[in-house]
């Protein structure tokens, strides 16, 4: 007789599946004190402090800002050559910048945040902390630590008024960090932009600092939002001419006087017709960043198809047409 | 953020397992179904400004009481006595609390010019606090200036020359204290007010006093019709003590009290996992949880006992009220409830409790399995207010190693008493009886008590009667993990788990008991109704 029998049952090879290890499995069979235990029936949870309320001073400090120059000046620098090899536009409009600023750029990709960080001149480099989603980025402890002390990140809240936020950011601009702040609230879905919120606006304001407005393109097809792992695509950052608040704007009228730059620099780096480019945003006539109404195939559409007016130079360098060619 | 109050857990199928002390150690056990578990209240917002509450407390006495500093003037006896090394538990994190009040009250005697000034260690029959433990609890500077000179030390009952008879009471209550407290135109006591037993008349009247004036309440009579002692509405305990504090101002001794509480903050960090509640232990709690339980399990005894015995509490002052006694006793005893009472809602079958590595009488020693039995049945069986939390002829389930094993230097008598008394009987009546009086007169007892550091010779029998109450209501008292044969001694049965014991203890209470676990410390009295 066979001493190995197969299973007699669909039953007992499931059971056998069931046996295997994973992860999973050996973290479910554990109990306190190895894993949390959860909030009886009846209790309330005690207010955590991660998200929105997570305190990221000590990433500020001393050490904490030297481990993360090096990780930016070694691992993270590397690591942007490599992936999105980015061509940095726009630099000498920095020149008349004096003190901190709002750096508003569009957002497509986590890998936006390693790009501008190592893309922003000094001395705003070195004092720099990034606006991040407090519900994604600051969810848990260990997130937070790695988020604050390598990003160099600050909660944001994205979906509501938070004063603890708010003062922290604009304590910050005061103190002379300048804050890196995607005013679209988060990353793009299909390429396409989003429309600004006032955020930027209204931390700009209250500090008494201006806005610069920064588009990256290429990042989307290095790594969009979905997506796990990075791939190689180029990449273009283009920083803008500083912008401040005219007399008795309000921050609405800012914002769109922001989206507004920021759309002629992509249509700037798209075209690669700086004056062209003047000229349409001039004329509000810049293709805008939001693409078309409809469906998402429709939007999709819109987004491979070829530039009307795309420059001889713009087409040799570029093989595919991406956003924001708009 | 305000401070939470305790509250009653009920168990059920995702309750993860409870922290038990476990003397220098822990241990998780998973509660049946059902079971209670008492949480204490969290540590109340300490005074923001302890030094201003100092102050403010001694220019604003309560009762018939002056300002203290209108008391001081050149020539004048002042005696200041202190609470000794059994409070607070743990130790309080330095500076002390009553170095600080000590500090104030001899800067007002400087600025009048009162030159005779003794401290005195209010000890009664304790042990001898050593130089270090003098200098932990008044302060270097306070120790330097009147040490060298005698005038700063441990008060002794058994020196006649030192004592007075002041009278007996009604109930035939002598009272017998510190003669230089009783000749001082001023007495000033500073306490530290843990628990409800402590405080107002008990400081002097058992502080400063021997043993003719103690064993009128420190016997088993008292004990048993003290319900609770931690209770002053219904303890006989403190009916006494006031007795005997009330002649003590009727014989012309001028108390002036001091009476400080202090929040539930017992550890301090990397011990925080001890205070939290399990479902609130933050990753890195239940990292040191894991690491402390592992760490204390392989090492020995002795070195997890140098660990414990070094923790000093972050106590946060939460009151300081000075002036005539029982004035500030009330009061005191208003913040001391604050902090500790948690409703309970009727009694259980049985009781469990997980017993830390110290009570008052093991600081800076070994806690002996006498000093086991006190811990349990008489302080934690006492925390309740009403009725008990356990049910008369319920059971007891302690955690704790109980070795046997006695400091030979800090408990001479207790290994006498483990060895000749508790093989003879452990029936506190029959023990009072038959050998209080020779253990309490023993001059080789009185000698290590007078001249090393050993605690009086009745001491182990007081201790003894502290458990009366409980041995008396209970129905069966088993140790989890406790020591087969030291167990045995004491009358108890050992059990290897907490189902082992719960199973042991259907027994006494019938199938299906009603259980309901004391998660104490920090500190926590159960208010039954």
């Amino acid at each position: 007789m066979s001493s190995e029998k197969p299973p007699i049952s669909h039953l007992g090879a499931k059971r056998a599946r069931r046996t295997r290890a994973s992860v999973t499995r050996i973290m479910r069979g554990t109990e306190f004190p190895l894993r949390a235990a959860p909030t009886p029936r009846g209790q309330t949870h005690l207010p955590v402090n991660v998200g929105a309320n997570y305190d990221t001073d000590w990433a500020r400090r001393f050490p904490a800002r030297v481990a993360r120059r090096v990780a930016r000046d070694t691992i993270v620098r590397g690591l942007v050559r490599y992936y999105a090899q980015p061509v940095i536009k726009g630099v000498d409009r920095l020149s008349e910048l004096d003190g901190p600023a709002v750096f508003a750029a569009n957002h497509q990709s986590h890998v936006d945040t390693a790009v501008i960080a190592t893309s922003v001149p000094e001395p705003w480099c070195n004092r720099l902390v990034v606006g991040a989603a407090a519900d994604y980025f600051f969810g848990n402890r260990a997130s937070s630590a790695v988020s604050a002390l390598f990003v160099g990140a600050i909660p944001i809240e994205r979906t509501a008024l938070n004063r603890r936020t708010i003062d922290k950011a604009v304590g910050l601009l005061r103190s002379g960090w300048s804050l890196v702040i995607y005013p679209e609230g988060g990353r793009s879905r299909d390429g396409w932009g989003q429309q600004f919120r006032p955020g930027a606006a209204f931390l700009a304001k209250q500090a008494g600092v201006p806005v610069v407005p920064v588009h990256i393109r290429g990042t989307f097809d290095i790594l969009r939002k979905g997506r796990a792992w990075p791939r190689r695509a180029r990449s273009v950052i283009n920083f803008g001419r500083p912008l401040r608040f005219d007399e008795g704007e309000n921050n609405r009228r800012f914002t769109r006087r922001l989206q507004a730059a920021v759309e002629g620099l992509a249509d700037e780096t798209a075209t690669g017709n700086w004056f062209a480019a003047r000229r349409r945003l001039h004329s509000a006539d810049s293709p805008g960043i939001e693409g078309p109404p409809g469906s998402a195939w429709r939007r999709r559409w819109a987004l491979t198809e070829p530039p009307p007016e795309a420059s001889p130079q713009a087409s040799s360098t570029v093989s595919k047409r991406r956003w924001p060619y708009v | 953020m305000t401070a939470r109050k305790g509250l009653v857990l009920e168990v059920d199928r995702t309750t993860p397992p409870i922290l038990f002390h476990h003397g220098e150690g822990f241990r998780l056990h998973k509660l049946p179904v059902g079971s209670r578990v008492v949480y204490p209240n969290e540590p109340l917002d300490p005074v923001r400004d302890p030094e201003r509450a100092i102050a403010e407390a001694l220019a604003n006495p309560l009762g018939d009481r002056d300002p203290l500093a209108s008391y001081m003037r050149p020539g004048m006896k002042l005696t200041i006595a202190f609470d000794d090394i059994s409070l607070p538990l743990p130790p309080m994190a330095a500076p002390d609390i009553r170095g600080r009040i000590i500090e104030q009250i001899l800067d007002m005697a400087a600025a009048a010019g009162v030159d005779d000034v003794h401290l005195i260690a209010a000890l009664a029959l304790h042990r001898r606090m050593t130089e270090a433990e003098l200098r932990h609890a008044v302060g270097d500077r306070v120790y330097d200036a009147f040490a060298p000179h005698g005038q700063l030390y441990n008060f002794d009952a058994e020196d006649p020359g030192a004592l007075t008879h002041l009278g007996t009471t009604d109930a035939g209550e002598e009272v017998v204290i510190s003669k230089r407290a009783a000749e001082s135109d001023l007495l000033v006591y500073v306490n530290i007010n843990l628990v409800s037993m402590d405080g107002g008349h008990k400081s002097v009247a058992t502080g400063l006093s021997p043993y003719t004036a103690l064993r009128h309440h420190h016997n088993v009579h008292t004990m048993l019709h003290s319900t609770s002692f931690m209770d002053p509405e219904s303890s006989e305990l403190h009916t006494r003590n006031w007795r005997q504090g009330r002649l003590l101002a009727e014989a012309g001794v001028k108390v002036f009290q001091i009476e400080t509480t202090l929040n539930n903050n017992e550890f301090p960090s990397p011990y925080d996992f001890l205070k939290r509640r399990e479902w609130e232990m933050s990753p890195r709690d239940r990292m040191m949880l894991m690491g402390t339980k592992t760490a204390l399990d392989l090492m020995s005894r002795r070195q997890a006992r140098r660990i414990f015995q070094g923790i000093r509490a972050p106590y946060g002052l939460t009151s300081v009220q000075a002036g005539e006694v029982e004035a500030v006793h009330r009061q005191t005893l208003e913040n001391v409830y604050r902090q500790h009472l948690v409703r309970v809602e009727g009694q259980t079958d049985v009781l469990t409790m997980g017993l830390p590595y110290i009570c008052p009488y093991n600081v800076n020693s070994i806690m002996n399995p006498i000093l086991v039995a006190c811990l349990g049945l008489g302080y934690f069986f006492n925390l309740y207010r009403g009725r008990p939390l356990v049910r008369h002829g319920g059971v007891v389930i302690m955690s704790h190693p109980t070795p046997w094993e006695f400091h030979p230097v800090h408990h001479p008598s207790y290994i006498d008493f483990f060895e000749e008394v508790l093989a003879d009987t452990t029936d506190p009546e029959v023990i009072e009886h038959r050998y209080e009086k020779r253990y309490a007169e023993d001059e080789w007892y009185r000698h290590l008590y007078r001249t090393s550091y050993a605690y009086h010779g009745v001491h182990p029998f007081y201790m003894w009667y502290w458990c009366a109450h409980a041995l008396e209501h209970l129905g069966g008292v088993i140790i989890v993990g406790g020591d087969k044969a030291a167990t045995g001694r004491m009358g108890f049965r050992s059990a290897s788990t907490l189902n082992d014991a719960l199973e042991m203890a259907t027994d006494v209470v019938g199938r299906d008991p009603s259980i309901t676990h004391f998660r104490n410390p920090p500190m926590l009295m159960a208010d039954v109704v």
